[in-house]
């Protein structure tokens, strides 16, 4: 498969541009084509590519040309700060409470990865001197306890299961036996459900009002495609997320989804699933995944230094 | 609801959001104009089809207005739906060739989209078929993914064969297949774990599975069914194509259409890699799988759920 990036593209549709000066609308049309393409290939919403384009457009045929870039650098150094400005500033931390324990709930569709997060994110906390407190509330997926219960022998981190209890009761048990076990972190792995669930989308709005988690978080596959500012939307509008984990970026997966995502709910990506190991996973760079959306690492840094 | 009227309800919404979102852009518009177009577009984008079917799709309606097949907005359901079902019904391959039991059914794919669920019930869907089920827990790296398989097992009256977490998915293979010739089993099914296509070394351990299958029945995986997300985009295609490269698919099944995705990416993947989609998953339920559609897949693309 011969993958021409959009660098080339943009090369090429600029081959017949001589002079230098102000972009005028004609001369960008074509690149801006391709530009809404590249973004579209790499799954960001066809919405958000919408109102992106337009701002680059905006800027581009506004902006003089720097005399070091061709008129196909200056479009991409323009794309590549939009898209970084878009995907916010590096904040991948966890708001640590005055009063311990810190609460942290993970929430998303099936199979994004909570629970296999969850086990990485108090592999994480208990490098940095925290006390973790697994919570298995999944009590819907066959056999979800007894994974949770592996990744807890597996990082040697206690596991609160109360069986297939109901998982507002579990919670709110789990979070009691952490003050009396003077565990200073709670995680809470819930079961994957789909956006537009009501009930089970309720079960998480009364964990959320009985147990008040620091950290609400939803846990994202990188694969995902369009539907990604739909199902972030819900559950930002129904639950009010603190954060986002981005899973499953050790692939090929463009990940148009990060911007996606950040573009409707306005939340901060704060870390990435690098695999399937329990130590894999690390802090979120939006300027790194902008260029992988783009699919152009190597250009961006020559731009950078020009 | 039984599995039918289950089936028959949803298709009913199906029909009628289609109907509904077809009649919006109709009414909206007298004539077929360029607007018309960039909105029939975006449906299209928006269901994960991607740039270049899109595109494709985009021509061919420009070709049916040219030679008036296409005469006013509402000739546009019937040519849309028409052409989209096409695309993916000419590629489907007939049904597997008869052959000695046990029939043998490998299922791959990426991590967590719905691979051992899938195997759940199909095993049902067999069983309830009157034939003798085998599944395989040949997924010996995730955490309790045997035990997953093994609830699946009990609540379908299945049995499992497995090994101890840890050990080699390929011996796992190798045993099921034996289990399967002597119990006189039908139909044997083997889970793997989640893998990125991207992954060279798991890619080749799924060689390994295959090879050692092909060693004790010749003509056997008879099916290797791709797993996919209906959530995923393009990178489907990716991956469609790196376990094609690694093992023979011969289906797809297509996961978690019951969510808001719409799963278009499959419409590519047929048109560019002659890969058919055999199975649905619309839930986390047993009966919730069932055959691939092409006409009802078509009209779901455009339902506004
Ligand atoms: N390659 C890779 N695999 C991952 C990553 N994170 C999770 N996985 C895998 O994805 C699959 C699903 O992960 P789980 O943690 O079970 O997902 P979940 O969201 O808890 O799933 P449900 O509880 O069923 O909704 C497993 O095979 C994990 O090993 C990642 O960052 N990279
Ligand atoms: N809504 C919905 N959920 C599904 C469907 N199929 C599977 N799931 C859910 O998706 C999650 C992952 O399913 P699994 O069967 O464990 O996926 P897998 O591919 O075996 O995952 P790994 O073995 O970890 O790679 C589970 O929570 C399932 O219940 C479906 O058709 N619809
Ligand atoms: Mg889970
Ligand atoms: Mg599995």
């Amino acid at each position: 498969m011969v993958f021409e990036s959009l660098a080339d593209k943009l090369q090429q549709t600029f081959k017949k541009l001589r002079g230098r000066g102000k972009l005028s609308e004609s001369d960008v049309a074509d690149a801006l084509k391709e530009v809404r393409m590249a973004l579209l290939e790499a799954d960001v919403n066809f919405k958000v590519v919408k109102d992106l384009v337009a701002k680059i457009k905006e800027r581009a045929i506004g902006q003089e040309v720097l005399e070091s870039l061709t008129p196909a650098q200056h479009v991409i150094k323009i794309v590549n700060e939009e898209l970084t400005n878009l995907m916010g500033g590096t904040q991948s931390r966890i708001a640590i409470a005055s009063r311990p324990p810190t609460v942290i709930m993970l929430v998303g569709l099936q199979g994004a990865g909570k629970t296999t997060t969850a086990g990485k994110l108090a592999h994480l906390l208990k490098r940095q001197g925290k006390r973790p407190l697994m919570v298995a509330a999944d009590v819907y997926r066959p056999a979800a306890i007894k994974q949770l219960e592996v990744l807890g022998e597996q990082l040697e981190i206690p596991v609160f299961t109360m069986g297939q209890d109901n998982p507002v009761n579990i919670a709110k048990k789990a979070v009691d036996q952490a003050l009396m076990m003077a565990r200073d972190i709670v995680i809470i792995d819930t079961a994957g459900r789909l956006h537009i669930n009501e009930e089970l989308m309720n079960e998480l709005k009364s964990i959320k009002q009985t147990v008040k988690p620091h950290e609400i978080l939803l846990v994202v596959d990188a694969m995902t495609g369009q539907d990604a500012v739909n199902v972030a939307e819900s559950f930002n509008n129904d639950l009010g997320l603190d954060g986002i984990i981005l899973t499953k970026l050790d692939g090929d997966a463009r990940g148009g989804a990060a911007l996606s995502i950040k573009a409707v709910t306005g939340q901060p990506i704060k870390f990435a699933g690098m695999g399937e190991k329990l130590d894999a996973l690390e802090p979120f760079h939006p300027d790194r995944m902008a260029s992988r959306i783009l699919g152009m690492g190597d250009v961006l840094s020559l731009i950078e230094k020009a | 609801m039984g599995f039918f009227d289950k089936l028959k309800a949803g298709l009913e919404k199906t029909r009628k959001s289609f109907t509904d979102k077809i009649e919006q852009l109709v009414v909206g518009y007298a004539t077929i104009d360029d607007e018309f177009l960039d909105d029939l577009e975006a449906v299209l984008l928006s269901a994960d089809v991607g740039v270049t079917t899109t595109t494709k799709l985009m021509t061919e309606i420009r070709n049916g207005i040219k030679n008036k097949q296409i005469n006013s907005p509402d000739d546009l359901k019937p040519f849309l739906k028409d052409k989209i079902s096409t695309m993916l019904v000419t590629k489907q391959q007939g049904e597997t060739v008869p052959h000695q039991p046990p029939h043998v059914i490998l299922v791959v794919g990426v991590n967590g989209v719905g691979k051992t669920t899938t195997i759940g019930k199909l095993a049902s869907y067999y069983h309830e078929a009157g034939k003798k089920v085998l599944v395989a827990a040949a997924d010996t790296f995730r955490a309790a993914a045997i035990d997953q398989l093994e609830v699946w097992g009990q609540r379908t009256s299945t049995e499992v064969i497995k090994h101890a977490e840890g050990s080699d998915p390929a011996a796992v293979a190798f045993d099921a297949v034996q289990a399967a010739k002597a119990r006189k089993a039908d139909i044997v099914i083997i889970d793997t774990a989640g893998r990125l296509h991207t992954k060279s070394n798991l890619m080749e351990e799924l060689k390994k599975i295959n090879r050692v299958i092909a060693k004790e029945i010749a003509a056997a995986p008879h099916e290797t069914l791709l797993v996919l997300d209906a959530t995923t985009g393009q990178n489907a295609i990716n991956q469609a194509k790196l376990f094609g490269d690694a093992v023979a698919l011969t289906g797809v099944v297509l996961t978690k259409l019951d969510g808001t995705a719409k799963g278009g990416v499959v419409i590519a993947i047929n048109n560019e890699l002659d890969l058919p989609v055999k199975w649905v998953g619309v839930g986390e339920g047993v009966n919730d799988l069932r055959p691939f559609a092409a006409d009802d897949f078509a009209a779901a693309l455009f339902a506004d759920k």
